[in-house]
């Protein structure tokens, strides 16, 4: 579904991704783990489009889409829920949920389906965004990107900022939403739950894979090794 | 490892090895030259102090003002206020009138600064034209039409004439002396601290909010002693003119055109100003236009202006502001 | 006290056509914080070329509309994807300064084509004629009419941020334009959209402006410094609060004009200054977030 070959990516002079290959294929939950200044949301913001790649870098349904405009990349099917949630302060929690719908892409994924899966964001729909709890904010910036009916789910560092307990609730959601045929690509800080939840992961260390394989078979040791690059 | 803080540059040295006797030929023209070049010149002086004064409020303050010909304009009046009203010698009221500028400038400050950014840059704008708009219906400042000085009739047109170019040679040069000095002092890293940030600035202890008003009230009272002389030299004003938002266009786009942030900067853009009014002179208001498009294809393509090009790719320096770090070579020294 | 009344009421339709001029400029600082300094001269070119059109096709001002509304968005539109989108991101000195240039451009170049002499646009007669309101107050039926334009613009602009999905995508993309790209919102062409409805509200102003008083090239700064001032004075972020400032500021110069006609422009500029040493953000600003 997504696969990425060779991703290299720039910050004007600074180069922080070398050469990343990886592949998240249809049904599957993958989760990348790194260090901060790894290159986690760099690869992401080069997946989605808000930082520029090389055309055949990023390839998604057997289409090239590296260095395209973000808003292209949304319509053809990648939806992100960016990292701090970035509800819009400006509109209610409704009117952030029709906001993911601005594409109009066809799928189950409606109003009513989402506020099926957050019963909380029902009662809440008419309040600015802002008087949500940080919890209610994830799942209001998950039913955002599900409202433009993906394909690939990106969820950016979900954990961030929020209590264990919330984060468990929030993660509950996930199975729901690829048993409707979405795949899900996880950036995660905390590492067990990244390894708990997806069926393969890739850490990044210093721009480059330093390791990639089925979740259950890696081991913590292997793991730590490849996160702080000893 | 020893290291010495350089701030001389090659260029820098050449500069002052040209720029010393040709101060030293223009100190003389009075003497040599036609009437009409020593009036050209002082309108030169002029537009570069404003230019100077301009740069130093945004291109090192980050402070954008639209409104600074208010300052210029109250400079201009309070020339003629002095002079003709209170018989002060016209040519000390020149100083006197960029004091009062600047004093003016401080309750001004109280309420332009309530605006943030663009929006504070329209409000400088209304706060001229309320000065202007002031003076215009002051029937004893001569009203919409204007006066003329009537003290400087004793005077010789030569006397006149010399006096006033000095003044103006006076002026530009400490213009870009003063702010060159600055810069280099503790308050010019201070000033481009705030410029990139205003809250990293602060958090090293920097008074933001002090410094800009410095910077503010300095700014004003170039402005004032160049409306003071800009009037000196022509004699007769008018509220119109004095306090026209033109000032401030044409001072932008010099500063914009020729490099902001730069001393050389407002230098090269006054002398492509002349350059352009002289050659365009027949077409009317066409200078302007070109004038306007050079500037917004300059904002787009070289955001630092031609000097500041000229300055990244051959780091050129005739007034080095900034400090390097060379470090000693420690040859045969064992290491610290 | 009649005298009085009727200055009031003056000052209110004066403040309708303020208000048409300030509603453009609202929606842009709204959508992208842009200060865009030759709004003024924008209306004074959409003048001149409703002045054109009428002249050509014998067309009265109003029905030139059609064909001028549409020709200013457009304007619009390329102007902002061609010129001003390359000036948004942060600092603030592009975006001025190129407006800036703009404003000296359009000016010089209407003085080199049209000549410094003041123009009308006439609607053949309506535009002096009135109703008696009795104690001798004459409500004339453009300015009336050029209010109702303005109420109906605010209640229309306030619909479209606030109902439909491009209102949505305007104020998302205001908040935060990377998100909004992230959802599928194409910002370049939204700021399009934006400055280009701007501009054809400029259309409407300018026909109304162009009716009821003559216009010359170098008019632009001043109606700039009105359609500013009337946003200021309203408070950014609603369309109400700017009708509200345009009437404020009419008001205001009415008033100061009937102390001493030397007076009108000042106590406007005035009134502004006071609302900002007292309520800087405005008499009725919408708060964001």
């Amino acid at each position: 579904m997504l696969s990425t070959h060779d991703l290299t990516a720039f910050y004007g002079d600074f180069q922080a991704l070398f050469g990343i290959d990886l592949e998240v294929d249809a049904g599957e939950i993958v989760a990348i783990i790194g260090a901060n200044g790894a290159g986690k949301s760099t690869l992401l913001k080069a997946i989605t489009g808000l930082v520029p790649t090389h055309s055949e870098a990023v390839r998604f349904m057997g289409e090239a889409i590296g260095g395209r405009p973000a808003h292209r990349i949304l319509s053809l099917g990648v939806a992100m829920v960016p990292e701090g949630r970035r509800l819009f302060p400006s509109l209610t929690v409704e009117e952030n949920l029709q906001l993911g719908a601005y594409r109009k892409r066809a799928g189950p994924w409606t109003l009513e389906r989402v506020y099926d899966l957050f019963p909380a964001l029902r009662e809440k729909r008419r309040m600015p965004s802002t008087a949500l709890s940080g919890g209610q904010q994830q799942m209001a910036a998950i039913g955002r990107a599900l409202m433009a009916n993906p394909k690939l789910l990106i969820c950016d560092e979900m954990s961030l900022g929020l209590a264990p307990i919330v984060i468990k609730s929030v993660y509950d959601v996930l199975p729901a939403v690829v048993a409707q045929g979405i795949s899900l690509l996880i950036v995660e800080q905390d590492v067990g739950l990244a390894m708990r939840v997806s069926q393969r992961l890739y850490c990044l260390q210093e721009g480059r894979v330093a390791l990639a394989g089925r979740s259950q078979a890696l081991s913590r040791e292997q793991v730590s090794v490849a996160y702080f690059g000893i | 490892m020893s290291f010495t803080v350089q701030r001389a540059t090659l260029a820098s040295r050449i500069g002052a090895a040209v720029a010393i006797p040709l101060l030293i030929a223009l100190a003389t023209l009075p003497w040599w030259g036609e009437s009409s070049w020593m009036r050209t010149f002082v309108e030169f002086a002029c537009l570069l102090t404003l230019a100077q004064m301009w740069n130093l409020l945004a291109g090192y303050g980050g402070v954008v003002s639209i409104g600074q010909q208010a300052f210029l304009g109250l400079g201009a009046y309070a020339l003629f206020v002095l002079a003709d009203h209170a018989g002060v010698n016209p040519f000390l009221c020149v100083p006197i009138a960029g004091v009062i500028a600047a004093l003016i400038a401080l309750p001004t400050s109280k309420v332009v600064f309530r605006l943030r950014g663009g929006y504070f840059a329209v409000g400088t704008w209304v706060v001229a034209e309320v000065y202007r708009l002031l003076i215009a219906n002051a029937s004893f400042l001569g009203g919409g039409s204007g006066k003329s000085l009537a003290a400087v009739r004793p005077f010789s047109k030569s006397v006149r004439e010399s006096v006033t170019f000095w003044m103006a040679l006076a002026a530009v040069v400490s213009a870009i002396g003063l702010t060159y000095l600055l810069l280099r002092a503790r308050h010019g890293l201070a000033l481009t601290a705030i410029r990139d940030s205003e809250r990293a600035a602060a958090s090293q202890g920097i008074d933001v909010d002090a410094t800009k008003l410095w910077v503010y009230l300095a700014s004003a009272g170039g402005s004032g002693v160049a409306g003071a002389l800009y009037y000196l030299n022509t004699v007769r004003v008018s509220p119109d003119a004095a306090f026209n938002v033109g000032w401030t266009a044409y001072i932008i786009f010099i500063v914009v055109i020729g490099g902001i942030g730069t001393i050389e900067g407002p230098i090269l853009g006054t002398l492509i100003f002349f350059l352009l009014r002289e050659t365009l002179a027949d077409y009317g208001s066409v200078y302007l236009i070109v004038l306007g498009a050079v500037a917004v294809l300059v904002m787009v393509r070289f955001p630092r202006g031609l000097w500041g090009y000229v300055q990244q790719r051959f780091d050129l320096r005739f007034f080095p502001v900034q400090r390097r770090v060379r470090l000693d070579a420690p040859a045969g020294d064992a290491p610290q | 006290m009649s005298g009085w009344l009727d200055t009031i009421i003056q000052g209110v339709l004066l403040g309708g056509l303020y208000a048409l001029f300030a509603m453009g400029l609202s929606l842009i600082f709204g959508v992208m914080r842009l200060v865009n300094i030759a709004h003024g001269d924008l209306i004074v070119l959409a003048a001149y070329l409703a002045l054109v059109v009428v002249n050509a096709t014998g067309l009265n001002p109003l029905a030139a509309l059609a064909i001028c509304v549409p020709a200013m968005f457009l304007i619009g539109y390329v102007l902002q994807r061609g010129l001003l989108n390359f000036t948004l991101g942060g600092d603030i000195l592009p975006p001025l300064l190129v407006t800036f240039g703009l404003s000296i451009i359009i000016q010089n170049a209407l003085l080199q084509g049209f000549s410094a002499d003041p123009r009308a646009l006439r609607l053949g007669g309506f535009e002096t004629e009135s109703f008696h309101l009795g104690a001798g107050i004459a409500v004339g039926y453009l300015p009336l009419l050029v209010l109702g334009v303005a109420i109906a613009l605010a209640f229309a602009l306030e619909l479209l941020f606030a109902r439909i999905p491009l209102g949505r995508a305007f104020r998302a993309t205001s908040d935060d334009p990377e998100a909004a790209q992230l959802m599928g919102v194409n910002d370049r062409h939204v700021y399009g959209l934006a400055m280009g409805i701007a501009l054809g509200i400029v259309a409407v102003a300018a026909v109304f402006y162009g009716i009821r008083t003559t216009f010359a090239p170098t008019d632009g700064p001043d109606r700039l410094l009105f359609a500013f001032e009337a946003v200021i004075i309203g408070g950014l972020g609603s369309f109400w609060g700017t009708l509200a400032g345009g009437i404020v500021l009419g008001v205001a110069q009415t008033v100061g004009f009937r102390l001493d006609p030397g007076w009108g422009v000042l106590t406007g500029h005035l009134a502004f200054l006071v609302v900002l040493l007292f309520r800087p953000t405005g008499l009725f600003p919408r708060t964001r977030g």
